[in-house]
């Protein structure tokens, strides 16, 4: 990877008795999306509190544009802009008011503060909501300006923690162009998300965390390919489960998943199985199937088998 | 946007201008919620209608007027509320996430708890203000002059600047506004508990100790005699009511020297 705006190694971090990361590695090249992704507990979190200044490592170190995140703390807080799944801006105050007083706050002039807030709420859509308090703002509104605030100094890598969690699916989509809009001007994204999809939509490169450590990087479909492509079928008699089952388990080599009292699911080896091939198994087996159906995994399944969980059950 | 002045001065000037930003915040929501400052303001009012009248009604104060005995007692309450406003907001921008904004930003590590507590003292001078308009209706009047006057006003101001580092600190270590919300009422009995509405002579052996040592009671019967107000105690003494200019200076001090630097470390050390 050429040019990483952010490295950080060996990153260590208890609280008590529990190790919310156990040498975290992790390295983000300039002006690209890194999604991090983990199960709640997996120390996305930490791992974006200490990046962003907040926290320090027990152990380990991480520089972003070259600055040490405990050492050069300062320079780093100038370069970095943080948007949390808590929307962090005054209920109480006008969203035109939020960004003068987080403008003031960095250190624009006071006209400098005013025109930076009005060309941030312009183009992202808030000028009409600008001179009402927060508090009546709609979920995705806040959110949106919780993002626009942390964007007031236009930061070289900006931290989006769990960005549109409890959002509906609109302001969602609202935020993920906000957030491609920042990525084309330039901006190097750090998103941790709960969210696959959001992974999949928006980030160049993924890195899976699991119990404080990095267990898988690689791009969406690179993940994707490390578990083989999907056999969803389903059958027009619920009764023939268990034979349909039996058929599956001996194609694949791997028991297959019940994803509904007719539908089942099964991750195929790499390459090799036809279609055709499939259904001439079936139809031997005398099992009648009204969809049979190949696809590459989603992020949900690669994410679940990474994390060594169930299979998700859809 | 960074300047290439020295770091230093560079630094003590954000930590002023910060903190006057984080003033003007306050006073802007003020602004923006004027429900919250009319009540904030119409508390003290009543509260001199409420207790100068319902308890004036039936209590007698040794040489007086029991409104002029009261109206101490009552700034001393108000002066108290501080850590209470202060903790409450603290608490709420530690918890929804402000806190943490202001500390990934490059601003002075200071300005924060200076401009919460320097907005704080902004609320208090007019809430004061109004106690001053209400007390005068009420027949409340300081009796020394000026100088006095102004001293007992003084002390006020900064025992209640003190006390809202207390709630500076409380607030970073509940981070949690529910719980900020559930201590609020506890002011009272602490108010309560003192010389503010009654003489503490009546009191049992082992509360009068607690609300002679109070430093409510020192403030109050420190600006009893600076406004030449009745219910100056006598006898046997102890002693922040036999010295309570002293006692409110020292309590001052001491909360300060305690709070400022554990509210400090807590703001930049929190969550670390």
């Amino acid at each position: 990877m050429a040019d990483p705006i952010m490295v950080a190694e060996g990153l260590h971090k208890s609280f008590g008795d529990t190790h919310a990361l156990r040498g975290l590695d992790l390295s983000v090249p300039r002006g690209t999306v890194c999604g991090v992704l983990g199960p709640n507990g997996a120390g996305k979190t930490t791992a974006v509190r200490i990046l962003a200044t907040l926290s320090d490592p027990d152990a380990g170190h991480a520089r972003i544009a070259g600055y040490d995140v405990v050492r050069d703390a300062g320079q780093v807080r100038a370069r970095i802009g943080l948007a949390g799944q808590y929307a962090a801006v005054d209920d109480k105050l006008t969203g035109r008011g939020n960004l003068r007083m987080f403008g003031r706050l960095y250190h624009l002039s006071r006209r400098e503060a005013h025109r930076r807030a009005d060309e941030l709420l312009e183009r992202f859509g808030l000028m009409d909501a600008a001179d009402r308090q927060v508090a009546g703002y709609s979920g995705g509104m806040r959110r949106r300006l919780d993002l626009i605030t942390s964007l007031i100094l236009r930061p070289e890598v900006l931290f989006l923690d769990e960005p549109t969690t409890g959002l509906d699916p609109r302001s969602r989509g609202e935020i993920w162009n906000s957030v491609r809009e920042l990525v084309a001007d330039g901006t190097t994204v750090l998103l941790t998300t709960q969210y696959l999809d959001e992974a999949d939509q928006l980030a160049d490169d993924i890195t899976v965390i699991d119990q404080g450590k990095v267990i898988a990087t690689g791009t969406p479909d690179e993940l994707k390919a490390t578990i083989g492509d999907r056999l969803d079928v389903v059958l027009e008699d619920p009764a023939a489960l268990p034979p349909a089952a039996t058929v599956l388990n001996a194609l694949a080599g791997a028991e297959p998943a019940t994803t509904g009292a007719d539908r089942l699911s099964v991750a195929l080896p790499g390459g090799g199985l036809r279609l055709a091939d499939i259904v001439r198994a079936l139809d031997r087996a005398g099992v009648a199937a009204a969809d049979v159906r190949l696809r590459r995994p989603t992020l949900d399944e690669v994410f679940l088998r990474l994390t060594d969980r169930k299979e998700s059950v859809r | 946007m960074t300047t290439l002045s020295p770091p230093l001065t560079r630094h003590l000037r954000w930590t002023f201008t910060d903190g006057l930003t984080l003033v003007g915040r306050e006073l802007g929501r003020l602004r923006h919620d004027p429900g919250e400052l009319i009540a904030a303001l119409i508390f003290p009012a009543v509260m001199v209608v409420l207790f100068g009248y319902v308890f004036g009604s039936a209590i007698q104060v040794p040489g007086g007027d029991y409104r002029e005995y009261l109206m101490p007692g009552l700034f001393s309450m108000v002066t108290f509320s501080a850590w209470l406003g202060v903790m409450t907001r603290t608490a709420t921008d530690a918890s929804r996430g402000v806190m943490d904004r202001f500390r990934s930003m490059p601003m002075a590590r200071l300005a924060v708890p200076f401009g919460q507590t320097g907005a704080d003292l902004l609320t208090g001078l007019l809430m004061l203000a109004i106690m001053v308009g209400a007390g005068l209706l009420v027949g409340w009047q300081p009796h020394l002059g000026l100088i006095p006057t102004a001293q007992a006003f003084l002390l006020m101001i900064v025992l209640r600047y003190a006390l809202s580092w207390v709630g500076v600190y409380v607030g970073l270590a509940v981070k949690n506004e529910q719980v900020a919300d559930a201590m609020v009422p506890l002011g009272l009995p602490f108010t309560m508990l003192s010389n503010a509405f009654v003489p503490t002579g009546g009191m049992p052996g082992w509360l009068r100790f607690l609300a002679d040592w109070n430093p409510v009671s020192a403030l109050t019967a420190a600006s009893r005699e600076l406004f030449g107000n009745p219910g100056a105690p006598s006898g046997n003494l102890a002693w922040p009511l036999a010295h309570p200019v002293a006692a409110v200076l020292l309590w001052s001090a001491a909360l300060l020297a305690v709070f400022v630097p554990l509210s400090l470390r807590a703001y930049t050390r929190r969550g670390r």
